[in-house]
């Protein structure tokens, strides 16, 4: 029994060792996405909180915080406030199955990436229940368009993965890492690279970023399905947001940039040297770059409109990504290319 | 421990499974579903059955609910009315009902059901092992539930999908193959000859009195 | 061909990738952010800002209560009660502006015959309470008094121009 209270704490310190940095890598996410729209948009971006504006997270959070939650009159209050819940908890627990080194994972299971597959599928539930509890009709038309678009997007990112499951003959994540040992081009970017832009993209629509943001769509339903939070529970729909973001991104780094190894792992010279950095943080460059990205489109690219969401998900990546299984089958059965 | 787990996710189990043909709300009955699937998706887990477990979340959870929920949501439910039928209903429930316990009880307690034996080794990665059963012993029923699958939806689509004349479509296939070239047309204008001041001026006081 | 090369544009997401690479320019240019209080951009000898009433060099209040601004007030935001004074002349006993009402058109200063009404380079001013937008002739001449250098120095570079 003792042992196993024990191992119990072990656990939930394990969780806490991923969770609070993840809140901190939120709250610095929002600091580098005003930065980077800042500098493209020839600003210079927050920098009164702190020195360089290093503070203004913690600022922004004391006043989300410290602000009321209101909850509307006629909104069916149970679910107005579970609906916060659930949207965070799956962006959460879908890092359990995540491996920042070999071996260095929460949980090592063997369908890895089923549940994280699962997991990110049921964050829609938080959203439509937000947008259905709200009783506003922005609030359920943001709702709406969440729901259909991430069950569509859901399809080519599925679709997506199983190239990768077939390329690492695994579902356990650190064995699809595994899988990718070696220099830069020994990765399933390359070989899968269709499978690995349609992922990417998906990717940005599954998490409701720019340009298919059409969930909140602030220049038509104001704020989409959030309209009606305010405060706390509104600090948590934007914590899930980012979380999914870093998520997707983290993803995007195991299945298709090799996870922790580095870009020139196994190379005579060069590889000893790049070893020398430890994989973890191989990792987080890797995280950065396609956070970087993510940022990078919301301060490029107009919002799509909802049908054309829709044409690009189901007209364009699923028929991408059919294709592309299609061909990677062929090259596993005649084994062309040095990858499979 | 285990023990004690497994009936905390068997009692919510049961719990929900209940509130989910009483509750008054369509939408809790939904989401009391979704929390039955997820228990049962643990009990499963429970049992080492981690892809089924975790299927059931993707596929019912993550999937079908959603779809559920929205149709839902979207519906104007009048609950007096829904329950007006009860007592009419209740012989054909009860019957259907008694039915299905019959039959699970009959499948559990069948002789020669494909149970392994208690203490026989489970297949260390049972989604591995599922789909070598999968693609061959069994490949004949799969391969007829995908096609009936198939089936399914193209019905679905063919009975729901129509073109209702008069409504004003935008078709973005369209709408992304146009060009620049195709709508826009750049005109160099010669520059227009400078005017005096002077004549300027009286061109000016002309529209003024005008 | 020029299907096939539309085809193959957006298939390979170029236009996605230029307008990319332009915001990914301007990254890295220099930015143009006036960090205010610190930084001022210039501002216009003709800037609109908060009103005053002048006087002339000798202390005598400039304005006669002709009442022109009021009537050219597009928002009317000024009130006027006009009443000879001790010595006969005719005098302003209130002489008030709307703040919120203002919309900081300069017809006032424009119709005014005496230069009395101005606008002034005061632009950072605020209320704490209720009725405090209105400010009175006190006010105004108070204000008159204490920016005067500045206006007459604005007053005579754009004299040229009048």
């Amino acid at each position: 029994m003792m042992a196993e209270i024990l191992e119990l704490i072990w656990i939930v310190l394990k969780i806490v060792a991923i969770a609070v940095p993840l809140i901190l890598a939120v709250a610095y996410m929002t600091y580098a996405e005003r930065k980077v729209i800042g500098w493209i948009q020839v600003r210079r971006g927050p920098n009164r909180v702190g020195p360089l504006g290093l503070l203004q997270p913690f600022a922004d959070v004391f006043k989300l915080v410290l602000k009321e939650l209101l909850v509307p009159a006629q909104a069916n209050k149970a679910l107005f406030i579970i609906a916060p819940l659930m949207v965070i908890a799956p962006a959460f627990a879908a890092w359990a199955v995540v491996p920042f080194n070999a071996g260095v994972v929460l949980a090592d299971i063997n369908v890895g990436l089923l549940y994280i597959l699962a997991m990110t599928s049921l964050g829609v539930y938080g959203i439509v229940l937000a947008g259905w509890a709200s009783n506003s009709k922005y609030a359920l038309l943001g709702a709406m368009r969440t729901g259909a678009q991430v069950v569509s997007y859901e399809i080519a990112m599925g679709f997506a993965l199983v190239g990768v499951l077939m390329a690492a003959r695994s579902l356990n994540l650190t064995e699809i890492v595994e899988a990718q040992a070696g220099p830069f081009w020994n990765w399933y970017w390359l070989p899968l690279l269709p499978l690995f832009i349609v992922y990417w993209i998906s990717g940005v629509a599954e998490t409701n970023r720019a340009p298919f943001d059409v969930a909140e769509g602030e220049s038509e339903i104001v704020a989409g399905f959030h309209v009606e939070y305010s405060g706390t529970a509104f600090a948590l729909f934007f914590l899930a947001e980012y979380a999914n973001m870093i998520l997707v991104s983290a993803l995007a780094s195991i299945m298709f940039l090799g996870g922790w190894y580095s870009p020139f792992h196994g190379v005579p010279v060069l590889g000893p040297i790049f070893d020398l950095v430890p994989g973890p943080l191989w990792l987080f460059a890797k995280m950065a770059f396609f956070l970087f990205c993510y940022i990078w489109f919301r301060g490029t690219f107009p919002r799509y409109r909802y049908d054309q969401i829709m044409r690009l998900g189901w007209k364009v990546l699923i028929p991408v990504t059919v294709v592309w299984l299609i061909v990677e089958s062929l090259m596993i059965i005649f084994k062309i290319g040095p990858w499979f | 421990m285990q023990l004690v787990i497994f009936y905390i996710f068997a009692a919510v189990l049961l719990f929900s499974a209940t509130m989910v043909i009483t509750a008054k709300n369509p939408v809790h009955a939904v989401l009391f579903l979704v929390l039955t699937f997820f228990n049962a998706a643990a009990i499963w887990l429970f049992a080492e059955a981690e892809f089924l477990g975790v299927a059931l979340v993707l596929v019912y959870v993550g999937a079908v609910m959603v779809l559920f929920l929205f149709v839902v949501m979207m519906l104007d439910i009048n609950v007096a009315r829904m329950r007006e039928g009860f007592a009419r209903y209740l012989p054909l429930g009860a019957a259907v009902a008694l039915v299905m316990i019959l039959e699970m009880v009959l499948v559990v307690s069948a002789p020669d059901a494909p149970v392994p034996a208690a203490g026989e080794p489970l297949p260390d990665n049972n989604t591995r092992a599922i789909g070598s059963v999968l693609y061959t012993v069994y490949l004949y029923p799969f391969e007829l539930a995908a096609g009936l699958l198939l089936v399914a939806i193209i019905a679905a689509i063919l009975l729901t999908h129509r073109r209702r004349p008069g409504t004003r479509h935008q078709d973005p296939g369209k709408q992304v193959r146009v060009r620049k070239a195709d709508r826009l047309r750049l005109v160099n204008l010669p520059r227009e000859p400078k005017v005096a001041p002077a004549a300027a001026a009286e061109a000016q006081q002309q529209t003024e009195t005008k | 061909m020029q299907a096939l090369r539309n085809f193959v544009n957006s298939f390979f997401l170029i236009e996605l990738l230029r307008g990319l690479a332009l915001t990914g320019r301007y990254l890295f240019s220099r930015k143009f952010t006036i960090e205010y209080p610190e930084e001022r951009a210039p501002q216009s000898n003709r800037f609109r800002g908060l009103h005053a009433l002048r006087r002339y060099p000798n202390g005598e209040e400039r304005c006669i209560a002709c009442k022109l601004c009021e009537a050219v007030c597009p928002a009317l935001a000024i009130t006027i009660d006009a009443a000879p004074r001790a010595d006969g002349s005719r005098r302003t006993t209130r002489y008030e502006i709307d703040l919120f009402k203002c919309i900081y058109c300069g017809f006032c200063e424009e119709s005014c015959p005496v230069d009395s009404i101005v606008l002034t380079r005061v632009h950072e001013y605020f209320m704490e309470k209720r009725g405090e937008n209105i400010i009175n002739k006190q006010e105004l001449l108070k204000l008159g008094d204490m920016y005067e250098a500045q206006i007459a120095a604005d007053r005579a570079m754009d004299a040229p121009y009048r």
